[in-house]
């Protein structure tokens, strides 16, 4: 590896840019090409089209939240309305959005062309985990259209096993199913990462993204199971009326909460772990410098995922577990902060003394790492004892999870997803437009969140439709924010669209990025490369990109 | 080496070696070898089999949690439950292991018959254990002892009336042997249902090494169903002992 000065990159001249004649979106035409494809980045497709139309579902939820929340009078819906808004919103954006978002398009794309591999290891059940996922959003849907759930996404014990008479069993078969596709995800991850790596492609020359994903994957494929037999068991607690967490026949509401925090504590490290990994990639290529600290942020990964098993607890605090135990997952809680600062600290110095440029994925970029910074520090707050207690179940809480969640892995989502748009469909989006989104995106977001901290800190509880009128300017001014923020998103999907078929042609590597992916044609081909590469340099050398002959063959036809 | 794309020496080497190796008809081309893709189908089913412990886990969490709390409840119900019939079943399960380790062994000296009659073994023995389980479930629905609307304490508030020299329990407590039932029926409802996906998969196993495809040197379907089909035994090995046999009272008749 050579100094870590920033090698001047010249972008290339894209006006000589051409599609290629043959690449895996016309390589079969049909429905049914598509429908039953084992092609991972056909795979990724259909995933970014369906997540897609479930994340602005789930937003359409937000949207009547807030809109109810407009006035502190109950105006808009009964309460009972407003739970099933909020259980929506939370179920479908968690489970159906937030936990397949990166994995299972950019990675399900990207994994096996970064490690040099021509699929995943099993293509089939990456199909299988799609379908399962459509399954798992259908029911949800069938849950929705017949009167809607109320228990929370948490489903809550005993709330949902014995005093709630709305849809908890369509609901959480459906959340049962959709975790297997996530299990297949992962598992199909795993494999591929040890067994199909190309050769040259060792442990160290991976890119980060792929090392992200690996640790992610290790939390899904040990974390599901766990949230699935205690779903299963609400499922029969409901059906044979029998009392495993209900403590008037003898049970224990607080199994519940830890078989369900098991996977549900971890499962946000599902979330977040992936975006860390487009970050990576984002930052390095946009300041044309090798990560700093490689194999520290490679190693943060990994100890996210392990740190992250064992911090379940600092969700229950206030439920009456022992003193003794609160205080050592709230140690432990803080010990996951190391890690993740080390993440935030690296990418810092990979900026520094980098040639930056501002394209719209370094502007998302920007955002998650202040938005994530932000979340993850007010996260060390609430892993204090004291100050859960006086925050908890308050807006502080939604403040935080939605920095992390939204600030940090949606902006990661959309960094990836127009860094590697060239990639996937062989042009370019608008410029322009998409960096007026990015800004548009960051502003509605912080006036969104940033006065539920304030209305969290200043007492108004979570969960309710109606609050003190003493509430109602920070309250307006999160609405507003969150109309801002709509547009925010809704420019994306737009332009992408348009983009299909008017945008500019990306030639295969428009960022001159050092990953294997961008050495071939985009889009790729359906075999991935006319011939298994050979890894000869560390990741992210921009020395060696600089120096790559010019006259390799990455064409067919 | 100039480039990542470029053949090179080296990889004409890799593509000679992989000339030797045995082509099989069912090497998927997205392996570069055949070896590859029977070691990343052996890695798959242990993940898979790693998911599948973390699901039985959440199981033997809770049934260990209360059987602490209820000790007496749990202890009373589980002398219920037939030691003789358990101890059958265990040795009909390690026995269609043993089949189906012989039809691991059979499939890899390519013995076509016997692998197919190896196999029959294995599934006849995954029945037996599922027959012997539904005649214990049934026992269980003649003495409400399923859980639910019709679940009868009698039996443990007064257990002197139905012949049994049992510590008799206080209501209350009684109702705890409902969730040992409960937890009963779930973690070996669970573990019958993996049998019963299992003996499905044993038929079209059945078929497909009649019909030849295991003869040839391929292998990894037998390999990693064995894998499968040992897990399911062993979580047996950890339901006998602690559902039927641990701190039983002594047998009295």
């Amino acid at each position: 590896m050579s100094a870590p000065s920033p090698t001047i990159l010249n972008l290339p001249d894209q006006s000589t840019a051409q599609l290629p004649r043959r690449n895996f979106i016309n390589a079969e035409h049909g429905l049914l090409s598509w429908l039953f494809t084992s092609d991972h980045k056909r795979i990724a497709i259909l995933y970014l089209i369906s997540i897609t139309f479930f994340f602005f579902i789930g937003g359409a939820f937000a949207g009547l939240i807030r809109l109810e929340l407009l006035t502190p009078q109950p105006d808009l819906v009964s309460s009972d309305t407003y739970n099933k808004f909020f259980t929506m919103h939370g179920i479908i954006m968690i489970f159906l959005f937030l936990v397949p978002s990166v994995p299972a398009t950019l990675g399900n794309f990207l994994i096996p062309m970064m490690i040099g591999a021509r699929d995943l290891a099993f293509p089939k059940i990456n199909l299988l985990s799609w379908y399962l996922y459509v399954i798992g959003g259908t029911l949800t849907l069938t849950a929705l259209v017949l009167g809607g759930v109320d228990t929370g996404w948490t489903f809550t014990a005993p709330l949902s096993t014995h005093y709630l008479n709305t849809h908890v069993i369509t609901t959480a078969s459906a959340i049962f199913v959709a975790g297997f596709s996530s299990i297949f995800t992962g598992l199909n991850f795993i494999v591929t990462i040890h067994r199909m790596r190309c050769p040259g492609m060792t442990w160290f020359r991976m890119p980060l993204f792929v090392w992200a994903h690996y640790a992610a994957s290790i939390l899904m494929v040990l974390g599901t199971p766990v949230v699935a037999i205690a779903l299963v068991l609400v499922i029969l607690e409901r059906l044979v009326g029998i009392g495993v967490f209900d403590p008037t026949k003898g049970g224990d509401p607080l199994l519940f909460q830890h078989l369900f925090w098991f996977y549900s504590h971890p499962a946000v490290y599902i979330m977040i772990l992936p975006g860390m990994g487009v970050i990576s990639e984002v930052v390095s290529t946009f300041s044309r410098k090798r990560i700093f600290g490689y194999t520290a942020v490679a190693f943060s990964s990994v100890a996210i995922a392990l740190f992250g098993f064992f911090v379940w607890e600092h969700h229950m605090f206030i439920m009456g577990v022992s003193n003794y135990s609160a205080l050592i997952f709230s140690l432990l809680t803080m010990l996951v902060a190391v890690p993740s600062a080390i993440k935030i600290f690296n990418w810092c110095f990979t900026l520094q003394m980098g040639s930056i440029t501002f394209e719209t994925p370094m502007l998302y970029a920007f955002g998650f790492m202040g938005l994530f910074t932000i979340g993850g520090l007010t996260g060390v707050f609430l892993g204090s004892l004291g100050m859960d207690i006086q925050l908890t179940e308050t807006y502080f809480i939604v403040a935080h999870f939605h920095f992390v969640m939204v600030g940090g892995m949606l902006m990661a989502f959309l960094a990836g997803v127009h860094f590697w748009w060239p990639k996937m469909t062989g042009r370019m989006y608008p410029e322009s437009l998409s960096k007026l989104a990015a800004v548009v995106t960051f502003i509605g977001f912080i006036l969104t969140f940033m006065p539920q901290f304030v209305l969290g800190y200043l007492g108004m509880p979570r969960r309710y439709h109606a609050y003190p009128p003493e509430f109602q300017v920070l309250n307006v001014l999160s609405t507003a924010g969150a109309t801002i923020l709509g547009i925010g998103y809704l420019m994306p999907m737009i332009y992408l669209a348009w983009s299909l078929k008017y945008g500019a042609i990306a030639g295969d590597n428009p960022w001159q990025a050092t990953g294997l992916e961008w050495q071939t044609q985009s889009p790729p081909l359906t075999e991935n490369f006319i011939e298994i590469p050979i890894m000869d340099h560390e990741a992210y050398d921009y020395d060696w990109l600089e120096h790559k002959t010019a006259d390799e063959v990455t064409h067919v036809g | 080496m100039d480039s990542a794309i470029a053949t090179t020496q080296a990889e004409q080497g890799i593509a000679e070696q992989q000339h030797e190796h045995v082509s099989v008809p069912q090497h998927r081309h997205h392996f570069a070898t055949p070896e590859q893709q029977r070691e990343a189908g052996s890695f798959g089913m242990w993940l898979f089999l790693l998911t599948e412990i973390m699901f039985f886990g959440g199981l033997f969490f809770a049934y260990l949690l209360f059987r602490n709390w209820y000790y007496d409840a749990f202890v009373t119900a589980s002398n219920q439950l037939s030691v003789p019939l358990g101890a059958v079943n265990t040795a009909i399960l390690i026995s269609s292991g043993f089949f189906m380790a012989l039809a691991v062994w059979a499939a890899e000296v390519r013995k076509k018959s016997l692998l197919v009659l190896f196999l029959v073994l294995t599934t006849l023995f995954g029945f037996a254990f599922l027959g012997i389980k539904a005649d214990e479930y049934h026992e269980k629905f003649e003495k409400h002892h399923i859980p639910g609307a019709s679940f009868d304490t009698s039996q443990f508030i007064n257990p002197a009336a139905y012949g049994l020299s049992e510590k008799p329990l206080a209501p209350d407590a009684a109702q705890k042997t409902q969730l040992f039932f409960f937890l009963y029926f779930a973690m070996t409802g669970m573990h019958a249902l993996h049998m019963v996906l299992g003996l499905g998969i044993l038929f079209w196993l059945m078929i497909r090494a009649q019909r030849g495809d295991f003869s040839s040197g391929y292998v990894a379907p037998i390999e990693n169903f064995g894998l499968y089909w040992h897990f399911v035994d062993i979580v047996w090995i950890f339901l006998f002992p602690l559902l039927y046999l641990i701190n039983r009272h002594p047998l009295a008749h």
